[in-house]
C-alpha cells in the first residue's frame, strides 16, 4: 500500500484552543471573502478535546472577538467567577489568606468563567466544522514534511498496524501526506514536532531557556452543600515548599456540583525524590482544600506540562512554510496562569496573517515575518511582555519576594528592567545523595490515591501491539546514569507510571516502560536530566479519553 | 445483492462508565462515543463481501439523534455506500429498534441484514432476532463465519462448546460475534471520501413506525466497590475468621 498526498491550503496540528481558533479565523475571513479556502485539522486523540487538559479558568477576550455571539452560540463557558481567593499554605494545616489588596492584579479574575478546555474545545470544532473546515480525530502528524529548499511543506499522518517491532500487521494502514502552503503547529506544550522545528530553523536563538510546570488534575463530584459555583481558590506553598520546589495549586467550583483541585509543579525542582503525583495527592489533605472535597467522589484524573517561560523565553513563532502557535511556542500567560485566551489570539493573528498573504498572491512556503509585526501589535504581546518578569522573579527570589516584586511589577508600575531566568529546567536536578529523601504518605484511597487507579479514570489506551512512543536515545542512560545519581526520577516525575525500575529473576536492575499508561503530558522528555527521552505521537487514538477536562 | 448493516452510537470501550449522581442513567455528557464494536465487526463483514464480489452495494443505518451520523460516516468511511439516519430523540428499545428496522428492510429490500449480536451498552442481545421474527426471514446469531452461495447463505455460529453450522436461505439476518474477522481501520481518504457519501435521513413517521418504548430505565447503579483485604497473621487466625466473621467454613 503506498502512501497517498493530499494538497491544502493550511493545515493544522492539534485542535487545541490555538489551532481550531486559526482554522475558524481562516474560514470566517474566506467565507466573508467568498473565497475557496482548503483547512484541515488533525489532531492525535480519538475525538477533540479527549487530549485537552486545563484549569481552567478563561479569559473570554478571544472569543469575544472570534465568536461575539458565543453566548447564544452556546459555548461551554458557563459559570462565571463570582469570588477570587489566594492563600499561603504554611503547613499540612495552616494557611494564611492573602488579603485581597496585596493581590497582584492580573491574578484578579473578575469577567473570567470556570470552564473545561477539553468541552471548549470541542464547541470550537463544531464551530469550525461548520465553517467548513476538515477535522480529523485519531490522526497524529507524526513527521514534517520538507520541500527541497528545506522549507516546512506539510506533515505526514502515521502509519497504522505496525507491532511492537515496527513490522506491518494484517491491519497496517499507511499514513497520509497532508501538503499544505502553511502548516500550523500547535500541539501544545513541547508538541514533538514543534521541538523539532525549534531546533531545526533556530527558532529560539534569541530567547531565554524554556520553562515548565506540570500540571496534575482531578475532577470532582461534591456534596452540594459543599459547592460554590464561581468560587476561584488559587495558592502557593506546602507542600511543595517543603522540598524546595515551587508551583501552586488551584481549585475552581465548577457548575453541576462539580469541583476541578490541581497542582502545577514548576519542573525547575533540584529534588529528585520529588514526585510531582504525591505532592498533589498529599496536598488534598490540607483542611482548605479537604473541606470541598471530603463526602465527594473523584470523577477523572489527569496531566499535563505547561509551558510557563512567557515572554522572555518565547521563540521566533515564524519559519519557511511554517508557524509555531499557541503553547507549543508558549504564549501562556503566567501571571495571570492563563493560556487559552493567548494561545487562541496567536492562532487569530496568525489566520488574518495568512489570508492577507494568501489573497495577495502568496503561493506558500515563505516565512511570514508579518506575523512577528502582527503579534507585536496585538494585546497578547502587550500582555505577555508587561508579565514578562513573573515567573523568572518567582523562580530567582522564592514565593515571598518574587510574589512582592510581581505585586510592584503588576499593581503600582512597571518593573523598568527584565529578571531573567535561564537555567533549562532539566539541568536543576542535584544528585539524590545530596538531598533529603522524602517519605510520602500512604494514598487513603477517600482524598488521596494511588497511580493505577488514578490513570485507570484517565481513559487511556493504546493499542498494545505497536511500536514504543517514547524512544531512549540511549538505553543504557536510564540505569546507568540516572540511577545511580538521581535515583531514576522518571519513576517520579512522571504522573502515569510510565517508568519502572525493577529487579529481573536473576536480581538485575530492569528499566521498564509502560508506554499504554503514557497521557501524553511530556513531563519526560522535558525534565529527563540527560534529555535522553523523545517522545513521539503513538499510533492515531491513543492515550487519555479525557471528559469535561 | 444489497446488504443492509445497523450500526449504533455507543459508549467507547476505553471509557470507563460512570453512573449519574441521581442513579438515572450511565453519564454520558463529552464522554466519547464511538461504533458499538460488534456493528463494526458486520461492516467490515459487509465489506469483505463487496471486495470478493458477492454483494453490490451496503446500507449503513443507525437510529438516533443528530450524533449517530457520525457513525454513519465511520461506516461510510470503511466502506459502506451510503447511510439512512433515522431520528429519534431518544434511544429506542430494542422492539421498537427491530420495528423501525423492518421498515427499512421492506423499503430497501437487502438480501442480508449484518447486525453486532448485541451493542456493548445495553447489552440486550434482541434486535437482530426480533428483527428477523418480525420479518419472518431465518436469523443465524453469533456468526464466527459466513459464506454465502448462491441464494443461500452457510454461517458458523459459536454455541456452548463447539460450532454449528447452519445454512438459512435468502434473504437473511446474521449477528456478529467477536471471533468473525478483525476490522480495519478507516483510511484517512477514505475518511474524507466518506463525507461526500449520501445519507438520507428519515424519521419513524416516514417509515410508517410508531415508537413507544415498553421499557422504562427505572435505575442504573455502579457494582459495589471491593472492600481492602487485610493480612492475617497465622493459619489459625484464618480459619478462625473465615469461620466467624465471613461464616464461610
Amino acid at each position: 500500500m503506498q502512501r497517498e498526498s493530499m494538497e491544502f491550503d493550511v493545515v493544522i496540528v492539534g485542535a487545541g484552543p490555538a489551532g481550531l481558533s486559526t482554522a475558524c479565523r481562516l474560514m470566517q475571513q474566506a467565507n466573508d471573502a467568498g473565497q475557496e479556502l482548503m483547512v484541515c485539522v488533525v489532531e492525535k486523540g480519538a475525538e477533540v478535546g479527549g487530549h485537552i487538559l486545563s484549569g481552567a479558568v478563561v479569559e473570554p477576550r478571544a472569543l469575544d472577538e472570534l465568536f461575539p455571539e458565543w453566548k447564544a452560540q452556546g459555548a461551554p463557558l458557563k459559570t462565571e467567577v463570582t469570588e477570587d481567593q489566594i492563600y499561603l499554605l504554611k503547613s499540612g494545616e495552616k494557611a494564611t489568606k492573602i488579603p485581597n489588596g496585596f493581590v497582584p492584579k492580573t491574578m484578579h479574575n473578575h469577567g473570567n468563567y470556570i470552564a473545561s478546555v477539553g468541552n471548549l474545545c470541542r464547541w470550537l470544532a463544531e464551530q469550525a466544522e461548520q465553517l467548513g473546515v476538515e477535522i480529523f480525530p485519531g490522526f497524529p502528524a507524526s513527521h514534517i514534511i520538507y520541500g527541497d529548499d528545506g522549507r516546512v511543506a506539510g506533515i505526514g499522518t502515521g502509519d497504522m498496524g505496525l507491532d511492537e517491532n515496527g513490522e506491518q500487521k494484517d491491519s497496517y494502514m499507511p499514513g497520509m501526506d497532508l501538503l499544505a502552503k502553511y502548516t500550523i503547529f500547535t500541539e501544545g506544550c513541547r508538541g514533538h514536532l514543534g521541538k523539532e522545528l525549534i531546533a531545526k530553523f533556530e527558532l529560539d536563538k534569541d530567547a531565554d531557556a524554556q520553562h515548565y510546570g506540570i500540571g496534575i488534575k482531578e475532577l470532582w463530584d461534591v456534596p452540594a452543600d459543599q459547592h460554590q459555583p464561581g468560587l476561584v481558590l488559587h495558592g502557593a506553598g506546602w507542600p511543595l515548599s517543603d522540598a524546595g520546589a515551587s508551583g501552586g495549586f488551584f481549585l475552581y467550583h465548577a457548575e453541576d456540583n462539580q469541583v476541578v483541585v490541581g497542582l502545577i509543579t514548576d519542573l525547575n525542582y533540584d529534588n529528585p525524590h520529588l514526585s510531582p503525583f504525591d505532592e498533589f495527592q498529599r496536598m488534598k489533605h490540607h483542611p482548605l482544600i479537604s473541606q470541598y472535597l471530603q463526602g465527594g467522589k473523584r470523577v477523572s484524573y489527569g496531566a499535563r506540562a505547561i509551558t510557563k517561560g512567557g515572554f522572555n523565553a518565547l521563540p521566533k513563532m515564524t519559519m519557511p512554510g511554517a508557524l509555531l502557535l499557541g503553547c507549543d511556542a508558549g504564549t501562556l500567560n503566567f501571571a495571570k496562569i492563563k493560556g487559552t485566551h493567548t494561545a487562541m489570539k496567536s492562532g487569530m493573528v496568525a489566520a488574518e496573517t495568512i489570508f492577507a498573504a494568501l489573497t495577495g498572491g502568496d503561493e506558500g512556503g515563505n516565512d511570514l515575518t508579518a506575523y512577528g509585526e502582527n503579534f507585536k501589535n496585538s494585546w497578547v504581546y502587550d500582555e505577555l511582555y508587561s508579565s514578562r518578569n513573573f515567573g523568572p522573579a518567582l523562580h530567582k527570589y522564592g514565593t515571598m519576594i518574587g510574589g512582592a516584586l510581581n505585586f510592584i511589577d503588576q499593581n503600582i508600575f512597571s518593573l523598568p528592567f527584565t529578571i531573567r531566568d535561564n537555567h533549562a529546567d532539566y539541568a536543576q536536578l542535584k544528585p539524590a545523595s545530596e538531598c533529603a529523601a522524602i517519605s510520602y504518605p500512604k494514598p487513603d484511597g477517600v482524598l488521596s490515591f494511588d497511580k493505577p487507579s488514578s490513570v485507570f479514570i484517565s481513559n487511556t489506551n493504546h493499542e498494545e501491539n505497536q511500536p514504543c512512543h517514547l524512544k531512549l536515545k540511549d538505553s543504557s542512560i536510564p540505569l546507568m546514569q540516572n540511577l545511580p545519581k538521581f535515583n531514576e526520577p522518571a519513576q517520579r516525575y512522571c504522573p502515569a507510571g510510565v517508568y519502572e525500575v525493577l529487579e529481573n529473576d536473576a536480581g538485575e536492575k530492569v528499566f521498564q516502560i509502560n508506554s499504554q499508561n503514557c497521557v501524553h503530558c511530556k513531563t519526560c522528555d522535558i525534565k529527563d536530566p540527560a534529555q535522553n527521552i523523545t517522545w513521539v505521537a503513538p499510533e492515531g487514538g491513543g492515550g487519555p479519553n479525557y471528559p469535561n477536562m | 445483492m444489497k446488504i443492509l448493516v445497523p450500526v449504533k452510537r455507543v459508549i467507547d470501550y476505553n471509557v470507563k462508565v460512570r453512573v449519574k449522581s441521581d442513579n438515572s442513567d450511565v453519564d454520558l455528557s463529552n464522554v466519547k462515543m464511538a461504533m458499538n464494536p460488534f456493528c463494526e465487526i458486520a461492516v467490515e463483514e459487509a465489506v469483505r463481501l463487496k471486495e470478493a464480489g458477492v454483494a453490490s452495494e451496503i446500507i449503513a443505518v443507525s437510529i438516533g439523534d443528530k450524533a449517530c451520523q457520525e457513525q454513519i460516516r465511520t461506516a461510510l468511511a470503511l466502506g459502506a455506500d451510503r447511510g439512512i439516519q433515522i431520528e429519534t430523540e431518544s434511544a429506542p428499545d430494542a422492539l421498537s429498534a427491530a420495528k423501525l428496522l423492518k421498515a427499512v428492510v421492506q423499503a430497501e429490500q437487502p438480501q442480508l441484514v449484518i447486525m453486532g449480536k448485541q451493542s456493548i451498552d445495553s447489552d440486550n442481545n434482541q434486535t437482530g432476532q426480533m428483527l428477523a421474527a418480525l420479518l419472518d426471514y431465518p436469523q443465524a446469531t453469533f456468526a464466527s463465519e459466513v459464506k454465502v452461495e448462491g441464494d443461500k447463505v452457510q454461517v458458523t455460529r459459536e454455541i456452548d462448546g463447539g460450532l454449528q453450522t447452519l445454512e438459512l436461505d435468502l434473504p437473511a439476518v446474521i449477528t456478529t460475534d467477536l471471533r468473525l474477522n478483525e476490522p480495519r481501520y478507516a483510511s484517512l481518504p477514505n475518511i474524507m471520501k466518506a463525507k461526500r457519501k449520501p445519507l438520507d435521513v428519515k424519521t419513524p413517521a416516514d417509515l410508517g413506525v410508531e415508537v413507544g418504548n415498553k421499557v422504562t430505565l427505572v435505575a442504573v447503579n455502579p457494582p459495589a466497590e471491593r472492600q481492602a483485604g487485610i493480612k492475617v497473621a497465622s493459619v489459625s487466625e484464618l480459619v478462625d475468621k473465615l469461620k466467624n466473621e465471613a461464616k464461610v467454613v
